[in-house]
C-alpha cells in the first residue's frame, strides 16, 4: 500500500495486510495525533488495511506559542 | 468498531469519552460540545454578530463552520501574518471559505500595523516569532472588532491547546496568566471586546475529523516558525500522558476550571488603562504593542 505521510510530505511503500493500529505502531505515531484517511473516508484502528491502498496519515497537530 | 449511537461503521474513535461514532453521529456530537460549550460560559446569544478570528487552519474553519450551521451571524477575521507562501496559501483557504458561503471576511495585514510582517518582526525583536505573533494576534483581533461593531471575538482553540497553555503556565507558575485562562473572558473595559473559544471542550483529532467531515478544505501545513516551539512540545508530552491515560488532557484543564481557577482568580487585581499612543486597553503608559513596534521601526 502506498502510506502518505504530511509536515514534511513524503510517501512509503508497505506490503502486507494489517489494521491500521499496526501501522500506526510501525510507524512510531500515536494514534491520537493523526487522521487516518482512505478516499473520502476515516479509518478506525482496527479497520484492516491491504496492498492496493491508498492512505494518507495527517497530522492533527497545530499552533505555536500564541 | 461501531458507532455508539446506531452501530453502523465507525469513523472515528474517541478514547476519552469510551466512545465511537460514524461521521453523522460524530458531527453531531460534535456541534453539540461547541452549544454546551457557548451554553455554559454565556459566549454569545443569537441575536449578537459575532467575529471569528480564522487561520485557514481546521480548528477556526471548523468553528465557523459549527457556527453557521447552528444559525450564528458571523462574519470572519483573518490576519495576514506575512509569512512567506504559508500565509497566502492560509489566506486563499479562508477566502475560498467566505466566498463559496456568501460570508464577510474582513481581512487585516500585520505589517500596516506594526510596520513589518512577522518573518522581519522577529529578526528585529530576536525573540521566538510565537510571542510577537501571538501579541499582534490578540491586539489587532480587539482593534478589528471594536471598529467593526462586533462585542465579541471567536477563537478556534481547542482542548488541546487550552490543556498545553495551562501545562506551560503551571510549569512556570505563571500566576499571572492563571485567571486569564478561560474558554469566555468577559469584558472588563468598553474597549475590550469578550473573547470566546467555543472549541474549548474538543480535542485536535475531533477538530481535524469534523473539517475532514464536512469537507471543509484547510491547511495542514503547520506555520514554518512553529517548528520547535514549546508549545508543541507540551502538547507532545500531553499526547503520551493521553496515549497511556485516555482523558488525562479533559481532566486537567476541566479540573482547573472546575476547581483551581477561582482560587487564582481572586489574586487578580489589574487596573486597566488606555495606551497613551494607540488608546487600545494596556495596564502600563504604553501597551505592549506599540512597545513591539517601535523596536521594529528601530531595525526595518
Amino acid at each position: 500500500m502506498r502510506v502518505i505521510l504530511r509536515n514534511p510530505r513524503r510517501e512509503l511503500e508497505v506490503s502486507g495486510k494489517r489494521r491500521v493500529k499496526e501501522l500506526l505502531l510501525e510507524l512510531h505515531v500515536l494514534p491520537s495525533t493523526v487522521l487516518v484517511i482512505r478516499g473520502d473516508e476515516l479509518l478506525t484502528g482496527d479497520a484492516v488495511v491491504g496492498d492496493d491502498d491508498v492512505l494518507e496519515v495527517r497530522p492533527v497537530m497545530s499552533g505555536g506559542g500564541a | 468498531m461501531k458507532c455508539k449511537k446506531c452501530a453502523g461503521p465507525a469513523a472515528l474513535e474517541l478514547r476519552r469519552h469510551n466512545a465511537a461514532f460514524c461521521s453523522p453521529h460524530f458531527i453531531e456530537f460534535f456541534r453539540k460540545q461547541v452549544a454546551e460549550a457557548i451554553h455554559k460560559h454565556r459566549m454569545f446569544t443569537r441575536d449578537e454578530p459575532i467575529l471569528v478570528a480564522v487561520s485557514g487552519g481546521k480548528d477556526s474553519l471548523a468553528l465557523w463552520d459549527a457556527l453557521l450551521e447552528d444559525g450564528y451571524q458571523t462574519a470572519g477575521l483573518y490576519l495576514d501574518l506575512g509569512i512567506f507562501d504559508y500565509s497566502q496559501e492560509s489566506k486563499a483557504k479562508c477566502e475560498a471559505f467566505a466566498a463559496s458561503r456568501g460570508l464577510k471576511l474582513y481581512v487585516e495585514r500585520v505589517a500596516d500595523t506594526v510596520g513589518a510582517p512577522i518573518p522581519d518582526v522577529q529578526k528585529a525583536t530576536r525573540r521566538p516569532a510565537c510571542s510577537a505573533c501571538g501579541l499582534s494576534k490578540r491586539y489587532l483581533m480587539n482593534r478589528a472588532a471594536l471598529e467593526h461593531g462586533y462585542a465579541v471575538v471567536a477563537t478556534g482553540h481547542n482542548l488541546d491547546d487550552e490543556a498545553a497553555t495551562l501545562f506551560g503556565s503551571v510549569l512556570n507558575w505563571q500566576m499571572e496568566a492563571l485567571p486569564r485562562q478561560s474558554p469566555a473572558l468577559p469584558s472588563s473595559h468598553p474597549k475590550l471586546v469578550r473573547r470566546v473559544k467555543p472549541l474549548y471542550r474538543l480535542s485536535e483529532l475531533e477538530t481535524a475529523a469534523y473539517a475532514f467531515l464536512r469537507g471543509i478544505d484547510y491547511i495542514v501545513e503547520e506555520c514554518p516558525f512553529s517548528t520547535g516551539a514549546t508549545s508543541l512540545a507540551h502538547k507532545e508530552l500531553l499526547n503520551r500522558l493521553e496515549e497511556a491515560s485516555p482523558g488525562s488532557k479533559h481532566n486537567f484543564l476541566f479540573g482547573f476550571l472546575d476547581k483551581a481557577r477561582p482560587a487564582f482568580e481572586r489574586l487578580e487585581d489589574v487596573v486597566l488603562k488606555e495606551c497613551s499612543r494607540c488608546g487600545q486597553v494596556t495596564t502600563g503608559e504604553i501597551c505592549a504593542f506599540c512597545k513591539l513596534a517601535d523596536r521594529v521601526k528601530q531595525h526595518v
